[in-house]
């Protein structure tokens, strides 16, 4: 089976602090969960410099959020929205991380008590009952353990970044109000199960005793190393349907509305960059060789991506844009995301060279054919992308072009067998997980805007929208000069 | 008295100031302005949305000034900003009926 994040879900909890670490040394090889030695020997299993790493890219995670997405988006939109979408992002950013530590954690990341326990988890750990400082959360490897609340707060910046990339198709014409109430909605309909299904399994010590629990696409195989699915392709299809549900801007597409500043745009781009090595290099919930290769490829593809990109609009246009190769440089991040961990440097620069044309063919073509408006290309850039990501996970993970192929877990201790993969089978498996993402995120995502809709209404008045949501929405307004 | 508008090109505008300073005028006002004449706009383009701004930055120039030496300043003013190329602007020039300064209250000339 395949390697992802995970939780040890059903016997994470180290019974007693009496560890004995020198029988586990002596133990001749990794311990089973169900050995008589294991519980004793669990807390020994922490190692302080995963541990640190996980907490420094929790933060860079956080960083991405607020202030990288907050200042790419505001850059993006006219002066007077300006305060409205770093008003939405950091308050969606508030919302997300408490309910991620009432309800989310132990709906994505636990299995006992729900009864559909392949697509959400049950309320065992709400309000992180039973979740302490010596609690502990598993990893890709037999007997490494990381501290529970430092994999807690790892997930929840993820739980956090995801519902505020939405907000970017339909940016300058959403009511404050309903976005939050969507916010919540979104959250426990789709972001919990979502995260439940790609990412939740019992664990390499746990999985062996207990083969059927996980989430139902990791039970198919599909690769998500960092959130290809459940976060880009996700928000990117709930972004498209919500702009879909809210229509266009008012004056769109005849008046002119231009960015009001590129350069807190790539700002915004450029600390996305940075904190993305804590979401994918962070990932791999260890510090270890596979860490540095998702980070080398999250740094490569990223490259690869702002250079094809501003190629592109050389050849197109004569002239290349900062705001383009902001834009490829995401596109490249989203791109890698689902595949950090599995591909090798040199074919994470293909797959950056590869995202931008098709991403730009989006933004810049498809939008404007079929007329949506997506103010600052969620689906373009986020959904495209992440397809396209996540499909070329399949490939670039092959042991044969230099991936790191997948470790079979039903085996303990985990083997790893290079013969054994096969790109045409993934890619399939790959394929299937995008379709049921768009498929899942985009039914339950337009079933919520709906809803909210046709009671309290996502838009706000035409006026308050000319007036410009800084002062309609948050009395204030970005720059008194 | 005369009272001096000049539209510029804002590149232009230091050495416009230096050369206006080197002539014996003692102060002006500064804007930045929006406009259009016979020069046509810029095309902008964001990921692919084309955008044509028919409306160009320019620097405006405001100089009140005795009459002797008005014309002195009016072609300063066009000797300098001048790229010979469309869009270098205009300059304007009306009569002034009064000036004053605020700090002492002198009236005419001697408040320029």
């Amino acid at each position: 089976m395949m390697n992802r994040k995970l939780i040890g879900g059903i016997g994470a909890t180290v019974a007693s602090l009496a560890v004995s670490t020198a029988a586990w040394a002596q133990a001749a090889g990794p311990i089973k969960a169900s050995d008589a030695a294991f519980a004793a020997a669990q807390a020994g299993m922490v190692n302080k410099g995963d541990t640190t790493w996980m907490l420094i890219c929790s933060a860079l995670v956080l960083m991405m959020s607020i202030p990288g997405l907050a200042l790419f988006y505001g850059g993006l939109v006219r002066a007077k929205n300006m305060l409205s979408v770093c008003m939405q992002v950091f308050m969606i950013v508030s919302v997300a991380g408490l309910m991620w530590a009432c309800i989310g954690y132990s709906m994505a990341f636990t299995s006992g008590g729900s009864p559909l326990p392949a697509v959400f988890g049950g309320l065992s750990k709400a309000f992180l009952m039973g979740v302490d400082g010596t609690t502990l959360g598993a990893t890709f490897s037999n007997n490494v353990y990381l501290p529970e609340l430092s994999f807690v707060v790892f997930q929840m910046t993820f739980a956090m970044i995801t519902p505020a990339l939405i907000v970017g198709a339909f940016a300058e014409r959403v009511k404050f109000s309903a976005l939050m109430v969507f916010v919540v909605l979104w959250s426990i309909v789709v972001y919990y199960p979502m995260a439940h299904m790609v990412w939740y399994w019992a664990g390499p010590d746990y999985l062996v005793d207990a083969p059927t629990d996980y989430g139902l696409l990791w039970g198919w195989g599909a690769l998500d190393f960092a959130g290809g699915t459940v976060v880009h392709i996700n928000a990117g299809i709930a972004g498209l349907v919500g702009c879909l549900v809210i229509g266009k801007r008012t004056g769109y597409p005849k008046e002119p509305m231009p960015p009001h500043s590129l350069v807190m745009t790539m700002i915004g781009a450029s600390l996305l960059w940075v904190g993305w090595f804590g979401f994918n290099a962070g990932s791999n919930l260890e510090a270890n060789g596979v860490t540095a290769v998702a980070f080398i490829n999250t740094m490569l593809a990223t490259c690869a991506a702002a250079v094809s990109w501003s190629l592109v609009e050389h050849f197109h246009h004569g002239k290349a844009s900062m705001l383009g190769a902001a834009t490829g440089a995401v596109a490249g991040l989203v791109a890698i995301t689902p595949a950090a961990g599995y591909g090798a440097p040199m074919t994470s620069i293909v797959l950056g060279f590869v995202v931008s044309p098709v991403c730009y063919l989006f933004v810049a073509k498809v939008k404007n054919a079929l007329g949506y408006d997506d103010s600052l290309d969620v689906f373009g850039v986020h959904c495209i992308g992440g397809i396209i990501g996540a499909i070329a996970t399949g490939i670039v993970a092959a042991p044969s072009l230099g991936g790191q192929g997948v470790f079979d877990y039903t085996q303990f201790p985990a083997a790893f067998d290079a013969s054994t993969y096969s790109i045409s089978t993934q890619v399939i498996t790959q394929i299937k997980a995008v379709l049921f993402t768009l498929v899942y995120s985009g039914v339950l995502s337009a079933v919520l805007y709906f809803i909210i809709d046709k009671t309290m209404g996502l838009r706000p008045s035409v006026e308050d929208e000319n007036v410009g949501l800084d002062i309609s929405s948050h009395g204030e307004r970005a720059y008194n000069m | 008295m005369k009272f001096i508008i000049a539209i510029i090109k804002p590149f232009k505008l230091d050495e416009v100031r230096e050369a206006l300073g080197a002539i014996g005028v003692a102060g002006m006002t500064v804007s930045e302005v929006k406009g259009f004449g016979r020069q046509k706009g810029q095309t902008e383009i964001y990921r692919g949305a084309e955008y044509s701004t028919n409306m160009l930055p320019k620097v405006k120039i405001e100089v009140a000034a005795p009459d002797d030496l008005a014309p002195k300043i009016v072609e300063t003013i066009q000797q300098v900003a001048s790229t010979e190329a469309i869009g270098d602007g205009k300059i304007f020039v009306l009569d002034l009926a009064s000036a004053v300064r605020i700090r002492t209250g002198e009236a005419g000339d001697t408040a320029l």
